[in-house]
């Protein structure tokens, strides 16, 4: 791996991050694979270990980095398991409207619990008729007196169920289109407020994704993040941000599958000679694990400009995000090749990569909307 | 509660070399780890103060690299750490091992309970926790499974045994030693990683100690190694292969059982 | 100060559990006797406890040419403050150059306790014990690194000279009804029984933990296992060979199995006659603890599997495949 001149404190990060993930989560991910239960036992190592509030400020609790250090925890627990690391990454998702559009009283209310592990947060956006296209929403927050009433479906929310913070998007003006929704803070326990049923999904399976049901769930209105109209800026500005980490979780899946496949092409012989000495060999996995290099060179820079808190990230971290994630699918299926026959096999750990890696090109934003972004943005700049 | 706990720095098993000469351990520039045993020792030593509130103190008696293993006791949560260093001290045996050790417990002279593994994995003796109990002729309970409860000046333990286990009271103040089934260490946590980079960490001399010459380093030692073999390497062993595989291997376990 | 050539005689502390003596005792006073003859001098056993006064004429039958007894209530249990003390005190009477513990862990512990009472040393765990005939030295060899290596260990200028040694690496000594000795029982001051620890309980588990240690075969289990219900099979394939089940750190870790069956670094070390590593890889943290058994045989999946480096015999298959296998054969 390239050296990024991390600081002392970064590379600790990375280091106890790098610990969790081959003493504890390592041993247990096919189990969890298998069973989808949620891994709340990680999620308490995660915590003890003060990993959850390494992107907020220290004055709500957490330790004072930013979008860079949730990349490296985010990117170390990929190698080991995806669906953990997800569970822990998207709820840095459900945070960030907070951190980004909330008031100093919702942080301080909010912010401590998350950053101590002690509840996780979820981003409430899509919808059934709304993926791609966000502002075809349906759900709806009407104002009545000091509360809004909401009422609709999410569906498709990683850590729903599990997480006790929500931060949901809903239409308070129909009318307005786009600018007419508004970002709530909403509850477990809430009353009107329930879960579907759990999905069943191909890969990051340790995660659960669920429904979340509004029936005229009443919430306060000091629950309102930002203004009214403001959601759907704030729930952009929120992407921007977790772009990159969903890039890094590719990674992480990338350099997993990328071992793997180095060690069992080291160790499996054919025609009296390692499968690791064959030149085609040598030429997929050098193509990997350039690629692999070139999306954490690219992600980590867009994680660093963000963090920096540069204006108009949005082309780079979606360069980011799609090119990360493409890679991921690229090597995890080239990952499963090289092992051949036992690639296949449930009882060896490359296949699992390649079903949690097609997720990424997936969630927050499809690569199909990544280019969107990215090819508008260039037009955009080459018309100034 | 102020308790001590004692650990050792030892080579990374695949690391081990040793001195032509003094056929001791070389333990210079080795890549090192805190002893496995005395992992669960810290962890049993934070989970009292977590329970009881007070102070622990790693102390470890090494060459300078062995603060390093200090440095991570602190990050798992212990409040000081001591590092007995001197030149003096090299090639002590387990006499003089427990002997420095217990001088500098009496030099911080206020603890309850003393904590070590039960054995490190390079000397393999359980020698030095009872010396070091010897030396300040205080109460012992070896092989701690589990402490069952600390009351006002005396503590009650399982001592594992070949059989099952006893149940003991002591007084206090009192060594333990543990073995790997009384907890499951904790992680270090980037709060006390942080705090471990930036620690103040005592080291003391011989001098500091009040440790007699006579009795440390290889001139206390009253066992001296006089030669090492190492025992010839296994033969390369038989795989059955194919379909009488299970009988080959049959015949084979037949003709040992007899 | 007494010179070391007034030290003589060979000690041996006697072992006992429920009113019997363990058969280490024999072991370590075979090689007493042994050791004795060579320097022309005693043997002599020590025997502490409570209702063990009786036990004192088999240790002569065995070799002892003459016992110790301290027999009290107070001793019942070994406690390390007021055993030491009792033996140190007899040590500094008698001078003997020579003392032998078993390395159980009790004893260990115990023969920490009075080397630095003494202010001896202590060389644990041995597998030899010989005489150098130029200086009369006990020459103490024992395994060392992780059984990496064996290293052969003197103490010149202090005695007595003292070991704890391994049970089963001796041979026991031979039983002559015959033989006549000295039993001396010693009663001591109140002083020398005072205790700041003492037993609450004896917790007996043998029915449930086999002690792996005293074993001759070892049917070990390790990650490929599974889960805990497949630790069935290698109990059904321990009793029909007459072993006992020992595991990995991964599957006592993983709560498939007790700890008192772990075998290696932070476990118990073992050397049966035969031990039978099941899906186990055989990392170094795991060899250093059955890499001296006489014979083992391994059944793994991985053919590069580092257990196949040490393994006598083996087998590359799915244990779930050979070991129900093996159990019909020997049934």
């Amino acid at each position: 791996m390239i050296d990024y001149l991390l600081t002392e404190q970064q590379i600790m990060i990375r280091d106890l991050s790098r610990q969790i993930t081959d003493e504890k989560i390592r041993p247990v991910a096919a189990e969890y694979d298998h069973s989808e239960k949620f891994p709340w036992d990680i999620m308490k190592i995660i915590a003890q270990s003060d990993l959850f509030g390494v992107y907020i400020e220290e004055q709500y609790g957490g330790m004072g980095g930013g979008i860079l250090e949730l990349c490296l925890v985010t990117e170390e627990f990929s190698r080991g398991c995806a669906g953990i690391a997800i569970c822990y990454s998207a709820s840095a998702l459900g945070t960030y409207p907070i951190i980004l559009a909330g008031s100093d009283q919702q942080k301080k209310k909010y912010l401590p619990a998350i950053a101590k592990g002690e509840k996780l947060a979820a981003f409430g956006l899509t919808e059934p008729a709304a993926g791609s296209d966000a502002s075809a929403l349906q759900t709806t927050a009407e104002k009545k007196g000091d509360h809004y009433i909401l009422n609709g479906v999410k569906h498709f929310i990683t850590n729903g169920g599990d997480a006790e913070i929500y931060t949901i998007v809903a239409m308070t003006d129909k009318s307005r289109g786009a600018r007419g929704a508004s970002i709530f803070i909403v509850e477990k326990g809430t009353p009107g407020f329930t879960f579907g049923k759990k999905e069943d999904k191909m890969g990051i399976r340790a995660s659960s994704t669920r429904e979340l049901i509004f029936n005229d769930c009443k919430v306060p209105a000091e629950n309102l993040v930002g203004r009214e109209g403001m959601g759907f800026i704030s729930a952009m500005r929120t992407f921007d941000m977790s772009r990159p980490g969903i890039g890094a979780q590719a990674v992480g899946i990338a350099q997993g599958a990328l071992d793997e496949a180095i060690k069992f092409a080291k160790q499996r012989k054919q025609f009296d000679k390692t499968v690791a000495s064959f030149q085609g060999i040598q030429w997929m996995l050098a193509d990997m694990a350039t690629e692999t290099e070139a999306a954490r060179a690219l992600v980590y820079a867009s994680a660093r400009e963000v963090g920096a808190g540069v204006k108009d990230v949005g082309v780079h971290s979606a360069m980011a995000k799609m090119y990360a994630s493409d890679v991921a699918m690229k090597v995890t299926t080239n990952a499963v090749q090289i092992c051949g026959g036992y690639g296949y096999m449930k009882e060896y750990p490359v296949e699992k990569y390649m079903r949690d890696a097609k997720i990424t090109q997936i969630y927050e934003g499809t690569n199909q909307i990544q280019r969107n972004i990215i090819g508008m943005g260039l037009i955009r700049e080459s018309s100034k | 509660m102020n308790i001590i706990v004692c650990i050792k720095q030892v080579p990374d098993t695949a690391d081990i070399k040793l001195d032509g000469a003094t056929k001791k351990l070389l333990r210079e520039g080795i890549k090192g780890m805190i002893n496995p045993f005395d992992m669960y020792a810290i962890e049993e030593g934070l989970r009292l103060k977590d329970k009881l509130g007070g102070k622990v103190t790693a102390l470890t008696m090494g060459p300078s690299g062995a603060e390093s293993a200090l440095r991570e006791a602190i990050a798992l949560g212990c409040d000081e750490a001591v590092l007995l260093c001197d030149p003096a001290f090299a090639g002590s045996d387990t006499l003089a091992t427990s002997y420095v050790l217990s001088c500098a417990i009496k030099k911080i002279k206020d603890y309850d309970i003393i904590l070590c593994g039960k054995q490190a994995l390079d000397g393999d003796t359980a020698h030095v926790g009872p010396g070091i109990a010897g030396h300040l002729d205080i109460s012992q309970i070896v092989n701690v499974r589990k402490i069952q409860d600390i009351k006002e000046g005396s503590v009650s333990a399982q001592r594992m045994t070949e059989y099952g286990y006893d149940v003991l009271e002591s007084q206090l103040p009192c060594l333990l030693t543990v073995v790997k089934d009384i907890n499951v260490p904790r992680l270090p946590s980037l709060k006390g990683k942080m705090k471990a980079k930036s620690a103040t960490i005592s080291v003391w001399k011989a001098a500091d100690i009040a440790a007699e010459e006579a009795r440390i380093g290889l001139k206390g030692s009253a066992t001296e190694v006089l030669k090492v073999t190492t025992p010839p390497a296994r033969p390369q062993g038989k795989i059955f292969e194919g379909e009488g595989a299970v009988d080959g291997l049959v015949e084979a376990l037949k003709g040992l059982m007899k | 100060m007494s010179t070391i050539a007034e030290y003589k005689g060979v000690w041996v502390l006697g072992e006992h559990r429920g009113g019997a003596i363990q058969p280490v005792t024999y072991e370590l006073l075979g090689k007493a006797r042994e050791l004795a003859d060579k320097l022309g001098v005693q043997v002599s056993c020590l025997l502490l406890g409570a209702g063990v006064k009786i036990q004192a004429q088999e240790l002569i039958h065995r070799g002892a040419d003459k016992v110790y007894v301290v027999d009290d209530p107070k001793i019942e249990h070994v406690l390390e403050e007021p055993y030491a003390r009792i033996i140190c005190d007899l040590i500094r009477k008698h001078r003997p150059e020579i003392l032998l513990f078993a390395a159980t862990s009790l004893c260990r512990s115990l023969a920490s306790r009075v080397a630095v009472g003494l202010n001896v040393g202590l060389t644990g765990d041995c597998i030899g014990l010989d005489i150098n005939p130029e200086d009369r030295c006990l020459l103490m060899t024992k395994p060392a690194l992780g059984g990496t290596c064996m290293t052969t260990i003197v103490s010149r200028s202090h005695r007595p000279q003292m070991a704890t040694v391994r049970p089963k690496a001796m041979k026991e000594a031979v039983c002559d009804g015959q033989r006549k000795g000295v039993v001396e029982i010693l009663e001591l001051q109140e002083s020398f029984f005072i205790s700041r620890a003492k037993v609450l309980e004896v917790v007996d588990e043998t029915a449930s933990t086999v002690n792996i240690m005293d074993a001759n075969v070892i049917v070990s289990g390790g990650r490929a296992m599974a889960k805990a219900e497949n630790f069935k099979m290698l109990e059904e394939l321990a009793k029909v060979l007459n072993g006992a089940v020992g595991a990995s750190r991964a599957a006592v870790d993983e709560g498939w199995i007790a700890y008192s069956h772990q075998v290696g670094q932070t476990g118990k070390t073992v050397c049966p006659k035969i031990y039978i590593a099941c899906g186990i890889s055989g990392q170094i943290q795991h060899l250093v603890g059955m890499q001296s058994s006489d014979t083992i045989i391994a059944i793994n999946k991985d053919a590069s599997a580092p257990i196949f480096k040490v393994a006598n015999y083996g087998i590359v298959g799915d244990v779930f495949e050979v070991v129900p296998l093996l159990i019909k054969r020997f049934q």
